[in-house]
């Protein structure tokens, strides 16, 4: 199944999520969640179970409100595929303290490994450069994922966005807490906010 | 061709209503598509210092933005049209599962003196769509319960954790008016 040369999801979301500091991040629908939870649970880890297509305007969201964090949306190519409008929404906003990076396996692996549209059409670097986020990195190596998590933290940058072709093997899944109240009072606790 | 007035001395004193109540109440992010009936709204957000009006590509994304926001400690308001409800069916579901305070002001097409009959499907469904939803709808017919169905609005939403959508009705921002 798997193509020569392409990198291991696993892999790419701990080195992302090594050094993370005060980084939220945020796991789209499907495996990114799994594998940010694999890398190690955390209070500023956003977990998304449903609403496909919404990781980036989340990350939106929360990187306007907390100009001052590091804020990294770690999804996949199906999800972003489903929010690509969301794209021009924070190029329009350039949000310079967040960053978008997509784990591409030119498949839908949660449902069976239907092809996805990254696989012969779509660009997902062209549509996020086309959509006014300057900074838009097609990345193949480990190298570029390590480099990329060190300017996550330059909250003065951004946007950033970044499509990193992974492997498409299938991996243990690693289930993250699902209960989205205590995932996101969890994440406001941790910033500092109180309970209403 | 559109008739409906949109000049400054002819515009509706509401909006002013809705801007005061979402100040006192301390919005931070506004997202919102573009509409006829929430125009002098968006104005006055966009002049705002302290709100950030944010345009969609579609209505579904304001939700999501909205989760975020609460996420990081802000509140916001999604300005949407009745046609636009049904664009956010699947993203609604997030409301409940996270618990975020959710509020929407939502202008009516396809009820009140309707001219254009692809409106009308949408906006009967809109208070349905809500409903199944778990949102709670309120509905302002006349200028003058605006700023009394503001208030309570944002006061479930922000302070009862309640979803809470706000109808402003065609009544209220009066029919497009097409002439040849």
């Amino acid at each position: 199944m798997s193509k020569a040369n392409l990198l291991d999801r696993r892999q790419v979301v701990s080195t992302l999520l090594a050094n993370r500091k005060d980084v939220v991040a945020i796991g789209g629908l499907g495996a990114s969640t799994n594998d940010m939870c694999a890398a190690g649970d955390h209070a500023r880890n956003f977990y998304l179970w449903g609403g496909m297509g919404g990781a980036a305007m989340i990350g939106l969201g929360l990187a306007l409100a907390q100009p001052k964090l590091p804020v990294l949306v770690i999804t996949g190519d199906g999800e972003m595929l489903m929010g690509m409008g969301s794209l021009a929404t924070i190029g329009l906003q350039k949000p310079s303290n967040l960053s978008i990076v997509v784990l591409d396996n030119e498949a839908y692996g949660e449902t069976g490994g239907q092809t996805s549209h990254t696989s012969a059409a779509a660009d997902l670097v062209g549509v996020a450069r086309a959509c006014g986020i300057g900074d838009a990195r097609a990345i193949s190596t480990m190298a570029e994922v390590e480099a990329f998590a060190k300017v996550v933290h330059d909250i003065s940058a951004g946007p950033r966005f970044a499509n990193v072709k992974i492997d498409s093997a299938s991996l243990e899944q690693i289930l993250p807490v699902r209960d989205g109240t205590y995932i996101v009072n969890r994440i406001r606790g941790d910033l500092g906010f109180q309970p209403i | 061709m559109h008739a409906r007035a949109d000049a400054a001395d002819t515009a509706p004193n509401w909006p002013d209503d809705i801007f005061a109540t979402l100040q006192r109440f301390d919005v931070r992010q506004v997202p919102y598509l573009p509409d006829a009936g929430h125009s002098k709204l968006i104005q006055r957000v966009l002049a705002s210092s302290t709100m950030r009006g944010i345009p969609l590509t579609t209505e579904e994304e304001g939700v999501a933005l909205l989760a975020g926001a609460w996420t990081g400690g802000q509140r916001g308001v999604l300005l949407m049209q009745s046609s636009g409800v049904g664009n956010c069916i699947n993203m609604l579901s997030m409301i409940p599962i996270l618990r975020f305070p959710f509020l929407t002001l939502v202008t009516m097409r396809g009820e009140w003196g309707e001219f254009n009959p692809w409106q009308v499907p949408m906006g009967s469904t809109t208070q349905g769509v809500f409903e199944l939803s778990g949102v709670q709808v309120l509905r302002a017919s006349n200028a003058a319960e605006v700023p009394a169905v503001l208030e309570a609005a944002a006061a479930q939403a922000y302070n009862a954790l309640t979803p809470t959508a706000v109808l402003l009705s065609q009544r209220l921002i009066g029919a497009k008016v097409f002439t040849k």
